[in-house]
């Protein structure tokens, strides 16, 4: 009798040893590589076109192997996914990608950040747009958080074979031509719903409603919901409630196709041809290439946006204090930020460079879109982008834009009416900001 | 062979002293290595159970940004903040509406499936198994897949009820419909679940009892009510317990549902946001506020306490009846 459980200790004790050699064992393994190659893990969202400059980076720098993760997500699952691994001090890559719109509430809390201007980053102020560069410093400008990428810029994209169908001009000079102001983009939605083409005039009002307030705010406060010393305005910026009754005017006209955005039904209707003009930052053009795919190659165009230029989006490239390779990262990161990084950048997805030196080069100024009837992507995204004026993002600034375009939708989708949306987000952005 | 076994004599005595130790040896062995053999699950249940709790309290204690480094201490004041949070309220209702309209219908099914397996069907156990097929699925593609055929313009369902003349439903922003559509998911991929387990439950119960009923005049759906259910009554607690638990703390299939821009919200007016999606708006994105969401974690808690609760009283009150017929009867 005895002898069976005694085995089975032996045995267990056994296994224990085993298991614990085992993990001994790999626990050692990975710290032995010194001096071997480092691997650097970048993470972005969307379409940042880096493949074939760390191709490049990798075959001048031997001892560097690159990682991306990331390519494709869209940035609200990005962000949190950012936040979790800072917050947790590990998880984060080497280098990794901050949206303008979320820059302040990283730069709240700047030591999770490499100092870049402790790397020898302040030679390099030059070659960035001025804001572009302000935006990566913490608000006493003693710490770079970021190296800036793209600019968004704004144009707008639209279907010929729609506008066609609906007896629009479809040249793109004329097409600007029919919309100075956001009222008469307006009033050509009308004439195009008239035509009852079975499509709709733009996708989703939030996305008008963003692009408006962007580049009003741009051209008047400089702010959108908060003002530069970061209190809520939402209420009180003129900008914001004009930006808002613009957008109630498209949604009363029936302008839109209340598409969600970046949802399935937004990429079915992209597929199925189911709007006409979309609001367009020179990022969005990858976007709407992936969407709509090869079927509607050389259908779409891009004409000037309503109004008076304006920007939406662009981003930084950070390194995170929890990088190990913090030095190679840093040099990735210029080499990434660089005019030849951006331009390479341009060519592969389209996001407009920040750099001046980059916006003067003849690949960009002469740079056309197979995609989009060869539309001269270079002029008519980079003539605007030296002399953009930067809108000022508040701390919770995402979180507030989100109740804000929300409400939007809800009038959209007629569950509210444009007072009691209006209520809405003034009401839901306020608990926003306080949370 | 068998007598010279039985004679064979007793085991040649081990020296005194082995035999003192070895007999130590298993005494100890059967004292303690039943704890050790349990060990692994309390000790896993410690470090992924007991653990987070506490530290969740702990952290709805605080002030809590996820990225800050400071963390003051507020007392309870996440929780008052929460009590009076009308967001939270309408995810409540929106999470407790789900699981009614989800659990009712899902364990009715459940019955009836369990009901008709439980006859001589041919190739039963390859019906048996089919009705699992569904729970072996992923969720986040049972998910993704809903979330299309519920599609407001492009959906399959919006395209079936206009062919008979019914109007579009806003599947996505309206309230009672994508309650309806998540139920619709969440029974697809429990219903087959559960008849297994009752189905299980059936086949314990003995056949002299329905031989008993038929003598007595009872007829089959007599019988399936007045014999099957009652003694399904332990099984059926566990099958709405562990429906309970599920339902309350429901997030991939309305977080699926959902697609664009702040999904987590449910709707552009939270109309299927459940406490779990409610939590991680606030914990994580766009709000990054670790502590109430992590009071929102232990509300849960105590909500799924409270109707896990009423839930095994109903169903004790209910189940009584027909016990309580049948002893005066005997």
């Amino acid at each position: 009798m005895a002898v069976f459980p005694r085995r089975r200790l032996a045995a267990v004790a056994l296994a224990a040893a085993t298991a614990l050699l085992v993990t001994a064992g790999c626990g050692g393994g990975d710290e032995a590589d010194g001096d071997g190659p480092v691997t650097l893990t970048v993470d972005v969202f969307g379409q940042f076109g880096y493949e074939q400059l760390y191709q490049e980076y990798m075959a001048a720098h031997p001892d560097v192997k690159i990682v991306e993760r990331g390519t494709g997500t869209n940035l609200d699952e990005f962000s949190p996914k950012l936040t979790q691994w800072l917050a947790a001090g590990r998880g984060a890559g080497d280098v990794v990608a901050i949206e303008e719109g979320l820059m302040v509430e990283y730069k709240a809390n700047p030591g999770n950040f490499v100092n870049l201007l402790d790397h020898g980053a302040a030679d390099l102020k030059g070659n960035f747009l001025e804001w572009k560069w302000n935006a990566g410093l913490t608000a006493d400008g003693k710490q770079l958080i970021g190296l800036g990428t793209d600019v968004g810029g704004i144009a707008i994209c639209y279907r010929k074979d729609l506008f066609a169908k609906a007896g629009l001009p479809t040249e793109r000079d004329a097409v600007s031509k029919l919309w100075p102001t956001w009222q008469d983009y307006i009033a050509t939605g009308e004439r195009f719903v008239a035509a009852k083409t079975g499509a709709s005039f733009l996708d989703a009002a939030t996305n008008t409603f963003n692009t408006i307030l962007l580049q009003t705010a741009g051209n008047t406060t400089g702010y959108s919901y908060y003002d530069t010393n970061g209190n809520l305005v939402v209420d009180s910026n003129p900008a914001v409630r004009q930006a808002w009754d613009t957008t109630m005017d498209i949604v009363d006209s029936g302008l839109s196709g209340k598409y969600g955005s970046w949802s399935e039904e937004w990429v079915s209707a992209f597929k199925q041809s189911k709007f006409a003009t979309i609001a367009c930052p020179a990022w969005m053009t990858g976007v709407i290439e992936g969407n709509a795919g090869p079927a509607a190659n050389g259908k779409w165009d891009i004409a000037r946006v309503p109004g008076n230029g304006g920007n939406w989006g662009g981003s930084h490239l950070a390194v995170p204090k929890q990088s190990k390779h913090q030095a190679e990262a840093i040099e990735l990161v210029k080499f990434l930020t660089s005019a030849k990084g951006q331009i390479g950048a341009f060519k592969a997805k389209g996001p407009l460079p920040s750099s001046p030196q980059a916006l003067d080069d003849a690949a960009i100024t002469g740079a056309t879109n197979a995609y989009f009837s060869g539309a001269p992507v270079g002029t008519i995204f980079g003539t605007g982008a030296k002399s953009l004026k930067p809108v000022y993002m508040g701390p919770k600034n995402q979180a507030v834009r989100t109740e804000v375009e929300n409400a939007v939708r809800t009038v959209e989708l007629g569950q509210r009416n444009p007072e009691q949306g209006w209520t809405d987000a003034v009401t839901n952005a306020k608990k926003a900001a306080a949370k | 062979m068998t007598v010279q076994l039985d004679a064979r004599p007793p085991v040649a005595p081990a020296p005194g002293d082995h035999r003192r130790s070895s007999g130590r040896l298993s005494r100890l062995d059967t004292r303690y290595s039943p704890y050790l053999y349990i060990a692994p699950f309390f000790l896993l249940f410690a470090v992924f159970g007991i653990y987070p709790l506490v530290y969740t309290f702990w952290v709805s204690l605080h002030d809590w940004d996820l990225l800050g480094t400071d963390h003051p201490f507020v007392g309870a004041e996440n929780y008052t903040r929460l009590l009076a949070d009308g967001d939270f309220w309408h995810a409540v209702v929106n999470t407790l509406g789900i699981f009614v309209i989800s659990t009712v219908p899902q364990l009715l099914a459940a019955l009836w499936l369990a009901n008709l397996l439980n006859r001589g069907l041919r190739a039963r156990t390859g019906w048996r198994m089919a009705v699992l097929v569904p729970n072996v699925t992923s969720t986040a593609a049972v998910a993704i897949v809903f979330g299309v055929l519920f599609g407001r313009e492009f959906g399959m369902v919006n395209w079936l009820l206009d062919l008979v003349g019914v109007d579009a439903i806003e599947w996505k922003s309206d309230r009672v419909a994508s309650w309806v559509a998540i139920s619709a998911m969440v029974d697809w991929r429990w219903t087959g679940y559960n008849a297994l387990i009752l189905l299980a439950a059936m086949q314990a119960i003995p056949r002299d009892l329905y031989e008993a009923a038929a003598i007595d005049g009872a007829n089959r759906v007599r019988q399936f009510w007045s014999v099957t259910v009652p003694l399904l009554k332990p099984t059926l607690i566990f099958c709405v317990i562990i429906a309970t638990i599920g339902g309350l703390q429901l997030f991939t299939e309305p977080r699926l549902f959902h697609s664009g821009t702040n999904p987590i919200r449910g709707g552009p007016l939270r109309e299927s946001q459940t406490v779990t999606m409610y939590m991680f708006e606030n914990a994580f994105a766009p709000h990054y506020n670790f502590g109430y969401g992590s009071a929102v974690a232990w509300l849960l808690f105590a909500l799924i306490a409270i109707v896990a609760a009423v839930n095994v009283l109903v169903l004790r009150r209910l189940g009584g009846k027909p016990d309580a017929r049948k002893g005066t009867a005997r």
